[in-house]
């Protein structure tokens, strides 16, 4: 029994409009960018997160996870996304409004309007016990928004999650994590910040009914200003260029004229 | 393969366990999401009716496709996908939601029925025969009592449905005779069936039934093996002395020819987004592989002589497609036209032949193995010709509709 009245959890859901996976990359011809004139939608690793928090409340069931509200921060086309993430299982959007024109938001504009958002929600009924998004997002790769929010805020984060297990009644998650000699379990205590890895879940896809039901779910619209984030880049894209073609390799006649070759090309026995 | 490897990021689908041995071929040809070529912006759909589009996509790409060639090579549609199917909303986009269908309109059922025919050809036909053939004919002719009895396990997939017409014995209330060619005969428990109650009346004599498998003189001979569409059970029904009860006649006795006829224009117009997905799919392959393989240095896309068959099959799908829109969005503002719903059907379903049969050209020798879709392609095509009616028929009817306008 929890010494004070059970609260339940609020989770929240940060998501990305990125270019769809399927795509092929086409560097623009000034070679500051890709050509973004193509096929977007959710970012996989959040379509991953979104289904996390889901798939929580049909394990802990309502009486433990109160409500899932998805937000994103982009231009009016990212409404579409947050119309996906209510289809699927969330209760409630928000769209932080940017202009067309605007560029894309950095990582750490980005943490710091989720902190905002997580203030405004305040210490009550609405307080987020949860902040679950997806580990990278595939446009920029960059893999940091979660880890800047939790140290923003002060929270326990467990990153590159492949499951998570809350446990209610003790205010803890305990998240395994994936690392390159394998998994790594961690007890973290609520708040957390938890960004998904790609064996998290197979997320579910929109059913019909859902997506028309949808259309009936709320979608809170903010601006910027509303929440004091500066969204000035503090990085400056240089150059971005495609990689380098591959280039055929070449038979060796025997091993001496392997080893020979490793060490032309400075390869070193450790 | 690396030619098929796109992207510099690691590709989500690499780090995933491996895939079902059914999706990566022999000769390397693995079975991998294509992305689409469908025009969008000519399209001229709604945000509403993209996302649709979209969700009904996705679906498809997930559950269908991974499963149309071991569909095909097996001859046998997987029981499961009926409910999957039904979850996903699809089997009563026309319906009233009050029978928990979605309250759409036939173009949606179109887009749906276009955008699972691009995953399996098979799986869209058996699908087509029942949300529209069956479903959709008892949405508008049944009454309230068979509505509620029938409508719910077919909207969920429980059931299946089937549609058949063709000349039977006399007799108002006893059905016998045979049937040919039905889709989902196999497997169906709800079937419309029309049948000559009065043969003396000719048209006037035709009434529409509702049947169940379990009635006493109805039964099914075995599935077909065909050339195409196959894992879309078709099969033979007979009825020696079939009882029907009264209360399963649909519309009412010897009305039934108003009932076929219209619902023919709306099978029509809606099978027409089987040779729009067919032709998507086909182009999609052909257009990717011909910039993948090289020959005397280059793409062979860039050849001039594969450039025409690329612009030849874009060309075809487009024009086909925006006929079959513009006729499905008029059904939806009540303009059912005959002649527009036949000729949709007509000229999508000849173009899907050519556009398919340039797509297998297209892959040169490699068209002609099996491991690869195109064979599958044409062959799913090919049965629009002579399914849901044949070319000859759509033919004499369109012309038959402007004698008529001109008859004194």
């Amino acid at each position: 029994m929890r010494p004070s009245a059970a609260r339940l959890l609020n989770i929240l859901v940060p998501v990305k409009r990125a270019v769809d996976y399927s795509v092929k990359i086409r560097v623009n011809p000034q070679q500051t960018g890709i050509d973004t004139n193509v096929k977007h939608s959710m970012n996989p690793f959040d379509e991953i997160a979104v289904e996390e928090a889901i798939r929580l409340r049909e394990t802990l069931g309502a009486s433990v996870v109160k409500s899932i509200k998805a937000v994103t921060i982009g231009p009016p086309k990212s409404v579409d996304i947050l119309r996906t993430a209510l289809a699927v299982g969330a209760d409630s959007a928000v769209h932080v409004a940017l202009p067309e024109s605007a560029p894309s938001p950095e990582p750490l504009a980005v943490a710091k309007t989720l902190q905002a958002l997580i203030k405004k929600a305040g210490d009550g009924e609405s307080k987020v016990d949860m902040v679950i998004l997806g580990k990278q997002a595939i446009d920029d790769d960059l893999g940091v928004t979660g880890q800047m929010l939790a140290g923003l805020l002060g929270w326990s984060q467990a990153t590159f999650a492949s499951k998570v297990e809350v446990d209610e009644g003790k205010g803890e998650v305990v998240v395994t994590r994936e690392i390159d000699g394998g998994g790594e379990e961690v007890r973290c205590k609520l708040p957390v910040v938890i960004t998904t890895d790609l064996r998290l879940n197979e997320p579910r896809y929109a059913s019909l009914p859902n997506i028309m039901k949808a259309k009936k779910k709320p979608v809170e619209k903010l601006s910027p200003e509303d929440l004091g984030v500066d969204y000035t880049p503090q990085l400056e894209t240089l150059k971005v260029t495609e990689p380098p073609k591959r280039v055929g390799g070449g038979k060796v006649a025997s091993v001496e004229e392997l080893v020979a070759k490793l060490k032309e090309a400075g390869v070193t026995a450790a | 393969m690396s030619t098929f490897l796109r992207r510099a990021v690691p590709n989500l689908r690499q780090l995933k366990p491996l895939p079902k041995q059914s999706s990566i071929l022999r000769n390397g040809a693995i079975q991998r999401r294509l992305v689409s070529t469908y025009n969008a912006d000519v399209a001229g759909l709604t945000d509403e009716e993209v996302e649709f589009r979209n969700a009904v996509t996705d679906f498809a790409e997930k559950e269908i496709a991974p499963r149309a060639a071991e569909i095909d090579r097996t001859n046998t549609f997987p029981s499961d996908v009926w409910e999957k199917l039904g979850s996903m909303g699809l089997l009563g986009i026309t319906v009233s939601p009050k029978y928990d269908g979605l309250g759409l309109g036939y173009f949606q059922h179109t887009l749906a029925m276009e955008a699972l025919s691009t995953a399996s050809g098979s799986v869209a036909l058996s699908y087509g025969a029942h949300s529209n053939l069956c479903v959709n004919q008892i949405h508008r002719h049944g009454t309230e009592e068979q509505k509620a009895k029938y409508l719910p396990d077919l909207i969920s997939g429980a059931k299946v449905g089937s549609l058949a017409m063709s000349e039977t014995g006399s007799g108002s209330d006893v059905l016998n005779g045979n049937k040919f060619w039905i889709t989902n005969g196999p497997v169906a428990s709800t079937l419309v069936v029309y049948a000559k109650t009065s043969p003396d009346k000719g048209s006037k004599g035709i009434t529409a039934f509702i049947i169940e498998r379990g009635f006493k003189g109805f039964s099914t001979s075995q599935k077909l093996d065909k050339f195409g569409m196959r894992g879309s059970d078709t099969c033979e029904l007979v009825f020696e002395d079939c009882e029907v009860p009264e209360a399963n006649v649909l519309g009412q006795v010897d009305r039934g020819a108003a009932v076929l006829m219209s619902g023919l224009d709306l099978e029509r117009i809606v099978l027409s987004g089987g040779p729009l997905g067919l032709m998507q799919a086909a182009f999609d392959y052909a257009v990717e592989y011909v910039h993948d393989r090289k020959q005397f240095g280059q793409p062979i896309g860039t050849f001039q002589l594969m450039q025409a068959k690329l612009a030849d099959m874009y060309t075809k799908l487009s024009a086909s497609r925006a006929y079959v829109y513009a006729v499905a969005k008029a059904c939806d503002q009540g303009k059912v036209s005959r002649k527009d719903c036949a000729g949709a059907i007509l000229y999508s379903t000849e173009k899907a032949v050519e556009v398919t049969m340039e797509g297998m050209q297209c892959l040169g020798g490699n068209g002609y193995i099996n491991d690869y879709p195109m064979g599958r392609l044409l062959r799913d095509a090919r049965l629009y010709t002579v399914g849901a009616g044949t070319q000859e028929i759509r033919r004499m009817l369109i012309g038959r509709e402007f004698n008529e306008q001109f008859k004194h």
